[in-house]
């Protein structure tokens, strides 16, 4: 019920600011949206799955840069193009996840950054598709009806997404499936004992949690046209993470919540010019991550078990 | 039923297990008996296949194990419970054991269904709940329950899994005494069922459960018998039961 109201707010929410010929939150919003498939993404890894997995830019920016690559290519299909990111994107986390989940604690931790990291200077040295600079697409997706271009259009589509990817996963925790994933995060060994095969499980949950990243990716490329290499750099798998953490780890909403907290935040402190601190600081504004370091600190002393824990919901079990 | 031939683990330079041959029947209740450090839980966790075997061979129904991972071990019907207990801790009694069905009863690759649909498993759950004492709390989280409740839970697992064979390592450690009476009732009952290889310190429950009785020292078996001639053999006595039954 809770969450009908909330995306029935998201499907007003576009409509309002029309009205108030203020289309640029149209477009934030949208971003924002991405962000939480992404974050969502890395939380059925991290916060259901219990792997502490630093490496998820890999997925996202993958994906990005999938469909950059084959819209410079002259393929433009959303309808071909973002499935083949969520391939390419499922088959980097099967091959990282294959190698990665081999190992355990820190060393899971250091191994998928690396994976990742990687990833990252393959592309930054691939000059023929924009290098450092970042790739240039000619537009967005073709859906062969409609255009992607009207940003209204296209918050509806990534709305319609996200919708449908936290509809699954919430199928998917409480599935046969998700309870194995839950049990083997509380005790591993057990769930070996009692005739779970522990690594063909965290495998699948790595691999479909790419899978959805790499989506996410796809929609990022499209949503200014423009894929940089620091979708893959390391800190995006960091932002990723502080989302997950921000808004709670292993809840359903806890991406979503942490993707509107983070880039809220970090929008507010460039945009809005707070006389005072001016005063004492004059370009506060230049350095955002200290203060919205600052906020996060706060948050997470406050709520610990992320901002959704506010709400009363009980962890998944 | 269950064949140790020759099975041996070295920890370092450190022998655990030394060239064990051991033969567990079907129907009885095998005790493993031993001093503290004699290999009883490295015994237990190879057959298990928590731990590698080097060495020997570990023949299950007639099939050759040693190589098996430890899922597989128990798809053929070899479940174990923990000396320390090992639970959900976070899940409800009846989530852990559903769980627990749920791994014995069809493949868990699926992702639409929701389990609470699935009654079945829960039904299940609810028997082996009973059978484990367990039935008034089955929605209690199981962090929460008392030591006994928690140990009996822990068997209740093994169980839930419908093993042919269940190890069961100390299932009485760190019990009162009343606890260790429904334990060895809990025990008693199983045996009709399963096959039960029982590591256990109370020489009580060993000698009115077992069937029959090995005794391991230094990782080494020094004898097998029934319980009668175990308690006669000048070996057992100078190397371990000595100082039990004097205690």
């Amino acid at each position: 019920m809770r969450a009908i109201a909330v995306f029935l707010l998201l499907a007003i929410f576009p409509l309002v600011m029309q009205a108030m010929d203020n289309l640029f939150y149209v477009s934030f919003a949208s971003r924002v949206l991405i962000y939480a498939i992404a974050a969502t993404s890395l939380n059925l890894v991290l916060g259901y799955g219990g792997m502490v997995s630093f490496g998820h830019a890999a997925f996202f920016g993958g994906g990005a840069f999938v469909v950059g690559i084959l819209a410079v290519e002259g393929l433009r299909s959303a309808w071909i193009a973002w499935p083949i990111a969520i391939a390419v994107a499922a088959l980097a986390a099967l091959v990282i996840g294959a190698l990665s989940l081999r190992t355990r604690g820190v060393y899971f931790i250091m191994i998928t950054l690396a994976f990742a990291q990687m990833i990252y200077y393959i592309f930054v040295s691939l000059k023929s598709y924009g290098g450092d600079d970042g790739l240039q697409m000619p537009g967005r997706s073709t859906l062969g009806f409609g255009t992607l271009g009207n940003d209204l259009v296209w918050y509806y589509v990534v709305l319609c997404i996200l919708a449908a990817v936290l509809y699954a996963m919430h199928r998917l925790v409480h599935s046969r499936f998700g309870r194995v994933i839950a049990a083997i995060r509380e005790n591993e060994a057990r769930a070996e004992a009692i005739g779970f095969p522990v690594y063909r499980y965290q495998l699948l949950c790595f691999v479909i949690a790419g899978g959805i990243g790499g989506l996410a990716g796809a929609l990022i490329a499209n949503q200014s046209s423009y894929v940089s290499p620091s979708l893959l750099h390391w800190i995006q798998s960091g932002t990723l993470m502080i989302m997950v953490i921000l808004g709670g780890v292993g809840t359903l909403w806890g991406g979503v919540i942490g993707a509107a907290v983070l880039l809220g935040l970090e929008h507010l402190i460039a945009d809005y010019r707070i006389a005072w601190l001016a005063k004492l600081a004059p370009n506060y504004q230049d350095h955002a991550g200290l203060a919205v370091g600052i906020v996060l600190l706060t948050i997470v002393m406050l709520a610990p078990e992320g901002i959704s824990g506010f709400f009363g919901r009980r962890r998944h079990a | 039923m269950l064949e140790l031939r020759g099975v041996s683990k070295r920890f370092g330079g450190v022998v655990a297990t030394d060239d064990v041959t051991l033969e567990v029947t079907r129907g009885e209740v095998h005790a493993l008996i031993g001093p503290n450090g004699a290999g009883k839980t490295t015994l237990i966790g190879q057959i298990a296949g928590v731990l590698a075997t080097e060495s020997g061979r570990i023949i299950f129904n007639g099939a050759d194990i040693t190589r098996q991972p430890a899922h597989a071990r128990v798809a053929a019907g070899l479940a174990r419970s923990y000396q320390i207990t090992s639970i959900f801790r976070r899940f409800s009694v009846l989530d852990n054991l559903a769980l627990a069905v749920q791994a014995r009863s069809g493949t868990s690759f699926h992702f639409w269904r929701p389990v609470l649909a699935e009654r079945a498993l829960f039904d299940q759950a609810r028997a082996i709940a009973g059978e484990i004492g367990l039935s008034t709390r089955i929605d209690a989280v199981a962090a929460t329950l008392a030591h006994g409740e928690q140990r009996a839970l822990e068997v209740g697992l093994a169980l839930a899994t419908q093993p042919q064979l269940v190890l069961l390592d100390e299932p009485m450690a760190g019990m009162g005494p009343e606890d260790s009476q429904a334990m060895i009732a809990l025990i008693a009952k199983m045996r009709e069922r399963v096959t039960v290889l029982l590591v256990e310190h109370d020489m009580d429950a060993v000698f009115r459960l077992a069937n029959r009785i090995s005794v391991l020292v230094n990782g080494r078996v020094i004898a097998t018998g029934a319980p009668a001639q175990i308690r006669a053999d000048p070996e057992v006595r100078r190397a371990y039961l000595g100082e039990e039954l004097a205690a």
